[in-house]
């Protein structure tokens, strides 16, 4: 396999919790552990899905990566380069070639900016282009390229005036600006209507294909992860505890966290209505702050035994084509399951 | 008597600056006894405003204008707020709101908070009161000690348990709920819909669940009313919808069409080009057939409303 074109080594980043009066005389630190020790490669030209439920650490990845955040520890590579601790114009030059796509279009834009200057304002930050013509072409040839047609009719509107799939296109179309190689798309279609949802994802994708560009692609929701991304990890309380091909990883899923998510998750199809699903999952996420001994995952799984609270937590490691899992015993618990298949009830 | 509601042509109009938004338009519709049905379609297509139209309680500037409400037979449009107070809202039919966990007072403890629903509507001396509301806490699966708490305390899941407790106090016979679990995270979410399902067994009692996620519907909805641009567009079984022989109005194919699978492989989804009509001018004839793939010429001039193909299947569509 060629080099990646972002490596991310044992990454953590840590936030301090305010303290009283008494922890900080006994010396006492809470840390919010919030990625805590997470290592992937993702290749060029590849959508890479980050899946978790909220507080995994899926937004904060995000953001260590378009380095809003300083980490930590760990180390961060860019196309073969250590971009962990760099500063001034290495980082804007980072920030050139790693461009984000926000959950929420209206907020992510100035009010009083026009389409036009909500796509210049990227080249003017980073002093790209002689003149304002020379930008202004390049903005018609972004919107042409989230097909915001005719270019002319939304170049002068204000964000207010589109709906929010057109938003969503001029958002996409302003990380573009910059030609950018990685794009973090942070739950880019979870306020988007249903109907026009396939619709975004599809041009994104068009998009990525014609330019050759990188995907990181942040969200909650499995179904679409499933379908919109090449490779995707499953992350629990800051670290990844299953990670690989999407579909492999949905449809022979190892780790008894993914198994419990995908379980939970709604399908529309007939015959479901009578049936209480069983999630195979016990009580609710710890705190980031406090995070259990062993797999951190042991009090909340079914299938723990006292090894899994006793012994150091589990690495990720290879169990077969690259599908990584982050559970000794899951060989033992995939026979467990298939013994146990019994587990939908019927009124 | 089969139906605990029946809805026949309500009509809400938003009374705006701009004009008239006929945001619920000619909608009719029945409950049966101990049945949940969904109510799907994007957002500001009417479910909300629908929703607030059964309670009586139109959000202004909307006003209901026309129509009949039947809960139990009786007509309570005519009722004055007074009576609709004592007698219906609460009482009889309730609501679970929108984002509902996220408005607990935050200063109150939940056992201050549920204590002045039931005294603005029962005289209760303190112990039973106590009895009552430990009698429903345990019903959504929360112990006791929930009660001295406060909501900050509660995750995302127990908030909206104490929120269904709320809403089920007064025993009514209807429950809306409204998009109950689209902040909750995947595990939680299957936890309610698994308590609803639960409540409607042991309790007897009816659902009326809206959501824009086609996907949560065919899990808890036994009859599921799909609503497009203030109108309905199809109402039909949970096996209608979602079975394999389809569904029949153009829009709900391609909404399903535009949901991804989660066990599918799947290359291009479809997607409906264009965007959900602008009230305010709302298409003519059939307000879907600008976006509609399979438009013929009598779509844009006359209006279509749903009718019955075969039992318990209505359609609004001139092709069908």
């Amino acid at each position: 396999m060629s080099e990646p074109i972002l490596r991310v080594e044992n990454l953590k980043k840590w936030f301090p919790v305010k303290r009283s009066i008494r922890q900080v005389l006994s010396g006492e630190r809470t840390q919010v552990k919030a990625v805590d020790g997470i290592s992937f490669d993702v290749q060029k030209g590849e959508i890479f899905g980050l899946v978790g439920e909220s507080g995994c650490g899926k937004t904060t990845t995000g953001k260590l990566i378009m380095k809003l955040l300083d980490s930590t520890d760990g180390k961060m590579y860019m196309e073969g380069e250590d971009v962990t601790g760099i500063s001034g114009d290495a980082l804007a030059a980072h920030r050139r070639k790693v461009q984000m796509i926000f959950q929420d279009p209206y907020a992510s834009m100035n009010p009083r900016f026009k389409i036009l200057d909500v796509l210049m304002e990227p080249l003017v930050i980073h002093g790209v282009g002689e003149t304002s013509q020379e930008r202004e072409t390049w903005a018609i040839k972004a919107l042409e390229e989230v097909k915001l047609t005719p270019p002319d009719e939304f170049l002068s509107r204000h964000p207010h005036m589109l709906s929010g799939g057109q938003r969503q296109r001029a958002a996409t179309a302003r990380t573009l600006m910059l030609s950018p190689s990685i794009i973090v798309a942070d739950e880019p279609v979870s306020m988007i209507d249903l109907s026009t949802r396939a619709e975004i994802l599809h041009m994104m994708r068009q998009v990525q294909r014609e330019l050759g560009l990188t995907y990181i692609y942040i969200t909650h929701d499995l179904s679409t992860a499933r379908y919109f991304t090449d490779r995707l990890a499953v992350m629990y309380l800051g670290r990844i505890v299953e990670m690989g091909v999407a579909g492999e990883v949905i449809d022979n899923t190892l780790h008894p966290y993914s198994k419990a998510l995908i379980a939970a998750v709604c399908e529309p199809v007939s015959g479901r209505v009578n049936r209480i699903k069983e999630v195979p999952i016990k009580g609710e996420i710890p705190a980031a702050t406090n995070i259990p001994q062993g797999c951190r995952f042991h009090p909340r799984c079914v299938y723990a035994t006292q090894a899994c609270w006793e012994q150091p937590e589990p690495e990720l490691f290879d169990a077969g084509n690259g599908h990584m899992v982050a559970c000794r015993r899951y060989e033992e618990i995939l026979e467990k399951g298939d013994a146990a298949k019994t587990s939908e009830a019927e009124f | 008597m089969d139906n605990i509601l029946e809805v026949k042509d309500l009509e809400l109009h938003y009374f705006t600056q701009k004009g008239v938004v006929k945001a619920v338009d000619r909608l009719s519709f029945d409950l049966k006894k101990g049945e949940t049905l969904g109510v799907v379609g994007e957002s500001g297509c009417g479910k909300t405003t629908m929703a607030t139209a059964l309670l009586k309680m139109p959000t202004p500037p909307g006003r209901i204008v026309g129509g009949q409400i039947l809960l139990d037979g009786d007509d309570i449009m005519p009722l004055s707020e007074t009576e609709i107070r004592r007698r219906v809202r609460w009482e009889r039919i309730s609501m679970v709101f929108q984002g509902a966990m996220n408005c607990l007072t935050p200063v109150y403890t939940i056992e201050k908070q549920m204590r002045e629903t039931l005294q603005q509507h029962r005289q209760m001396d303190r112990a039973e009161a106590g009895k009552r509301m430990l009698k429903y806490l345990n019903l959504v699966g929360l112990s006791s000690d929930v009660l001295r708490r406060y909501p900050h305390e509660l995750s995302g899941g127990m908030k909206q348990r104490v929120v269904i407790a709320t809403a089920l106090f007064l025993e009514p016979k209807v429950v809306i709920c409204d998009e109950p679990t689209t902040a909750l995270d995947v595990v939680v979410q299957a936890e309610i819909i698994n308590l609803l399902k639960t409540l409607k067994e042991e309790m007897g009692l009816s659902f009326i669940f809206i959501t824009h996620d086609l996907s949560i519907e065919a899990e808890v909805s036994d009859r599921i009313m799909v609503m497009y641009a203030g109108r309905a567009v199809e109402i039909g079984t949970n096996e209608q919808i979602y079975g394999p022989q389809g569904s029949a109005h153009p829009y709900t194919q391609r909404l399903l069409g535009a949901t991804p699978r989660l066990h599918e492989e799947v290359k291009e989804l479809s997607f409906i080009p264009g965007t959900p009509p602008d009230l305010l001018d709302p298409p003519s004839g059939c307000r879907f057939h600008p976006r509609c793939p399979v438009v013929m010429e009598r779509c844009p001039h006359d209006d279509v409303w749903v009718r019955e193909i075969e039992p318990e299947h209505m359609v609004a569509c001139w092709r069908c």
